[in-house]
């Protein structure tokens, strides 16, 4: 019983970091395409990058539904005190998100395709800025009192680390999205992309390396975690195996092949969230409220192991076959209506 | 003033406002796309290429809706973390691993089909097209299955019991069939088919009287009267039951839905109030217009009550709702809707029955194509109205019985509520707006009836060149 009673809430992290990985992947480059849109100037290529997501933004989109609903079920405590304690980048997230769902539909029907070009890349930038500081203040740690209730203050969320966490990650998702864009495009298009991949990796890099020196300056807690073991081979590992996929990653930029770039950066991307991860457990609300704690009751989560536990391998299943379907270049034939 | 420091009040109106405003869509997705199902089935069987345009027509309405249905739920769903924070500590239990069920099995569902059923024409083959359309439909409806039953249990927390202010689950199943649980799925079902029903209807009717597609439209309207024959007569039976099951359960509400103030015993008969001007301060109404003994009828089919029915007075002031008013007059409208539609329907089926409605004949209907017209929005406001007597005659609780709203808010600054508040309110007069536009826009523009057909015999294969060789021929631009 006492081993069931840690292992259940430990399933629990691990199902909610696949969930939250394959939003981060998933939507990222969504919000990076977006984000790449405000740099065109040409209605044409806009038309591809929007027609590019046309069928999966919403699929994408869901993940975050799915891993919010996962997270209030099986962590009650965290979900009511990070988000109450995120209050304003969570909904500075979803207004951006509500008009990036919007202009797919509007800019459809609209003769003035200008403004929703800009409210879906306007959107994707602030959905992306909300998460990046909604990350960052997670990582720096929440206020909380004995109970794990939040105590601090409306701008606790505002500093200049998490501010580097954000525009980070938004530099990432911009990566994955020039990365997603050389496959769907070619000719001159892919081009473009091929330069703003390339941007897009040194400017992660930089970012990523500067979380990485700042993070055990910075916060004592997390200096005594990291350098003692079994935290200290992880994080000595991690940044190795990162510089090795970055210096990858560039070289088959360079290179001009189509599909590595994209599965390099996965890799990028599932590195820093194994990186993450471990510096996190066994804590929901870094480092005050582990994820015994804050865990539904064991039936809970028994009941809902049972239905959704099932359920990823068909949510999987068909959210691939969507892939199947669509895949391949997306051409323009601009047609008047 | 008062109301803008006070963050309970503001929370509870921000709350209202989001559900308010995202229930508006989800009545197409749901409803609407089981219309798609037998369009494209009838298509499918008949091959009668009018089907097929119909199913192209009204799915660019239906994604137009879908969009925003997806947006506005993401607010939703994030404010129990965010601004109802111990309301979510305490129920999690259930309240969240419903939600989980809900995202994991209904929206997935629905956002994984999403894109075959709008896009993939020509991509994939017809059959495993309709495939994706019902698949669709059944995830939309499934989700109204997880969403009322979490809804549901708010009004009778059934299957555990509170525990240190938590609630614990003993019995989940026991849980989700909550006793409101079946009726109010039916209701709520039934309420999407049948708004969505007079909703298509009424733009058929439209076109009709404005001569346009005369002959396709009244393809449309038929199928919705046929429809709603059955459809719009179970509703007020299911509604009734509602009303039984909140006079078992749930008193307080019961009495303010009546705005009744006095307490009728059993073995008498009880008058029912037809309209009213409820006067909270005095604890009474000021001014009444009663149906003798009509209660008993009502409830129980009998003209003596033989369970007492209490009134308002007998509960204090903070333990029964307030805005006895609202409450009174939005279940009255939803009842007064429920029986109009059911007028509109019987006109309907008198009509056909005489043979008017042949599409030769239809366009001289004029005043039942134009009740049509006028019924369209009728069932979106009954929705809204049923919400209301829902959610504000659950008050002063969150949790019926259990937990009252004001504990289940998160303690934050006012301003934050309100700055979020304000924001939600021209956002979303904004949308409205945009989203009236566009679909005015669509409905101006008319079917499309040049697209070419997908053939149904070119029997799909799953494509086995490299992907690069099959480019994506979505145009760019709307074509639908
Ligand atoms: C087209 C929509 C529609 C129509 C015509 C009706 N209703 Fe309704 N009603 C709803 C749509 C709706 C709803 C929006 O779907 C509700 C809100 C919550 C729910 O489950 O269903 C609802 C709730 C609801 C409730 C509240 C249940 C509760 O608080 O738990 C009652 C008592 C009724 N209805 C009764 C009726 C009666 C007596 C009707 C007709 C004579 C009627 N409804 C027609
Ligand atoms: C089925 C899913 C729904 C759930 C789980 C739900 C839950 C809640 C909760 C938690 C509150 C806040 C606490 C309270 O004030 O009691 C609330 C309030 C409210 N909801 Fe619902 N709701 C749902 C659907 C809706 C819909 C669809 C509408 C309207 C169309 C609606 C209208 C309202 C209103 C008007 C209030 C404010 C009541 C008041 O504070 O006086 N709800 N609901
Ligand atoms: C009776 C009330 C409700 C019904 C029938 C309903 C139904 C639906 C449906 C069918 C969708 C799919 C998209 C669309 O319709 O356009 C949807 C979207 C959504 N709803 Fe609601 N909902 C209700 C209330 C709520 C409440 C109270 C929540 C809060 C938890 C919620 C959360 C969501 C979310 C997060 C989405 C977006 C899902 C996605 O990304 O695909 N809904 N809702």
């Amino acid at each position: 019983m006492e081993a069931l009673l840690h292992f259940l809430p430990e399933v629990w992290f691990v199902i909610l970091g696949l969930f939250l990985f394959l939003y981060v992947i998933l939507d990222g480059f969504d919000l990076g395409v977006g984000i790449l849109s405000l740099t065109s100037s040409d209605e044409e290529r806009r038309s591809i990058l929007m027609t590019s997501l046309g069928n999966i933004w919403d699929a994408n989109e869901t993940w975050l539904v799915v891993m919010a609903g996962a997270l209030f079920g099986a962590f009650p405590l965290a979900y009511g005190t990070i988000l109450t304690a995120l209050y304003m980048p969570i909904f500075i997230m979803i207004f951006g998100l509500i008009f990036r769902a919007v202009a797919f539909e509007f800019r459809e029907h609209s003769t003035n395709k200008l403004l929703w070009n800009y409210a879906f890349g306007i959107g994707s930038f602030i959905a992306a800025l909300g998460q990046g500081f909604a990350l960052g203040s997670v990582i720096e740690g929440i206020t909380v009192d004995v109970n794990g209730h939040f105590i601090g203050s409306t701008w606790d969320w505002l500093d200049w680390r998490s501010l580097l966490v954000a525009l980070t990650l938004i530099q990432g998702y911009v990566l994955i999205g020039s990365t997603y864009l050389i496959l769907k495009t070619e000719g001159e298009l892919q081009k473009i992309h091929f330069r703003t991949a390339k941007i897009a990796a040194i400017t992660t890099f930089i970012g990523a390396v500067l979380i990485t020196i700042v993070t055990p300056i910075v916060y004592e807690a997390a200096r005594t975690r990291l350098f003692s073991a079994p935290l200290v081979y992880i994080f000595a590992t991690i940044p190795i195996l990162g510089v090795l996929l970055i210096w990858l990653l560039i070289r088959s930029i360079d290179r001009e092949e189509e599909r590595t770039p994209f599965v390099w950066t996965l890799l990028i991307f599932l590195l820093s969230f194994i990186g993450l991860g471990s510096i996190v457990f066994p804590y929901v609300i870094p480092t005050q409220i582990t994820i015994y704690q804050a865990a539904a009751s064991p039936s809970a989560l028994v009941f809902m192991l049972t239905f959704v536990g099932v359920l990823i391998p068909i949510m999987l299943f068909y959210n691939i076959y969507n892939y199947i379907v669509f895949r391949g270049k997306v051409v323009t034939t601009i047609q008047g209506k | 003033m008062d109301f803008f420091s006070n963050t309970v009040a503001l929370t509870r109106m921000q709350f209202a406002l989001t559900a308010i405003f995202h229930m508006l869509w989800p009545v197409l997705t749901t409803g609407m796309s089981i219309y798609l199902v037998i369009m494209e089935g009838l298509w499918i069987k008949t091959r009668q290429p009018n089907y097929y345009y119909h199913v192209r027509f009204w799915s660019r309405l239906f994604l137009l809706n879908f969009g925003i249905g997806v947006a506005t739920g993401l607010p939703l769903e994030f404010q129990f973390g965010t601004n109802w924070g111990p309301f979510s500590e305490a129920v999690g239990d259930f309240f969240g691993s419903v939600l989980g069920f809900e995202a994991s099995m209904a929206f997935m569902l629905e956002a994984g089909f999403l894109g075959i059923m709008m896009f993939g024409w020509g991509r994939v083959s017809p059959l495993i097209h309709y495939f994706a359309t019902i698949m669709v439909a059944f995830g939309a409806n499934l989700s109204i299955f997880w969403i009322v039953s979490a809804n549901s249990w708010l009004q009778t927390p059934t299957g555990g019991d509170m525990l240190n202010g938590k609630f614990v689950v003993s019995d989940y199943f026991e849980a989700i069939l909550n006793p409101f649980m079946i009726n109010s799925v039916i209701h709520m079902f039934l309420a999407t088919l049948e708004t969505s029903l007079f909703l298509i209807g009424g733009i058929s009717a439209w076109y009709i009287l404005k001569q346009r597609h005369q002959a396709f439209f009244s393809l449309s309207l038929r199928i919705a009267i046929a429809t709603a024959i059955a459809v719009a007569p179970l509703q007020i039976y299911l509604g009734h039951l509602s009303a039984e099951q909140v006079a078992k359960y749930q008193p307080t509400k019961l009495a303010a839905m009546e705005s009744k103030w006095e307490s009728s015993p059993a073995g008498q008969p009880a008058d029912w109030s037809l309209l009213a001007i409820p006067d909270e301060a005095n604890n009474r109404n000021s001014w009444e217009l009663t149906v003798p003994n009509g209660l008993g009828y009502i409830l129980e089919f009998r003209k003596n009550l033989t369970v007492p029915v209490p009134g308002l007075n007998e509960w204090a002031r903070d333990d029964r709702p307030k805005m006895v008013g609202l409450v009174y007059y939005s279940f009255r409208i939803m009842i007064g809707i429920g029986f109009l539609l059911v007028g509109v329907m019987l006109w309907s089926a008198l009509q056909w029955y005489r043979g008017k409605l042949s599409p030769t004949e239809i366009g001289s209907q004029k005043w039942l194509l134009r009740a049509w017209v006028f019924a369209a929005p009728l069932g979106y406001i009954a929705i809204e109205s049923g919400w209301i007597v829902r959610c504000v005659g659950r008050q002063p609780w969150v949790l019926y019985g259990k937990i009252r709203t004001a504990d289940g808010v998160s303690n934050l600054p006012a301003s934050n509520v309100l700055t979020t508040l304000i924001l939600f309110t021209l956002v979303y007069s904004i949308l409205l707006i945009t989203t009236l536009y566009f679909a005015s826009k669509i409905i101006g523009e008319g079917p499309n009836l040049e697209l070419p057909l997908p053939g149904l015999d070119g029997q799909f294969v799953i494509n086995t060149e490299p992907g690069e060789l099959v480019p994506d021929r979505r145009p760019v631009e709307a074509q639908q």
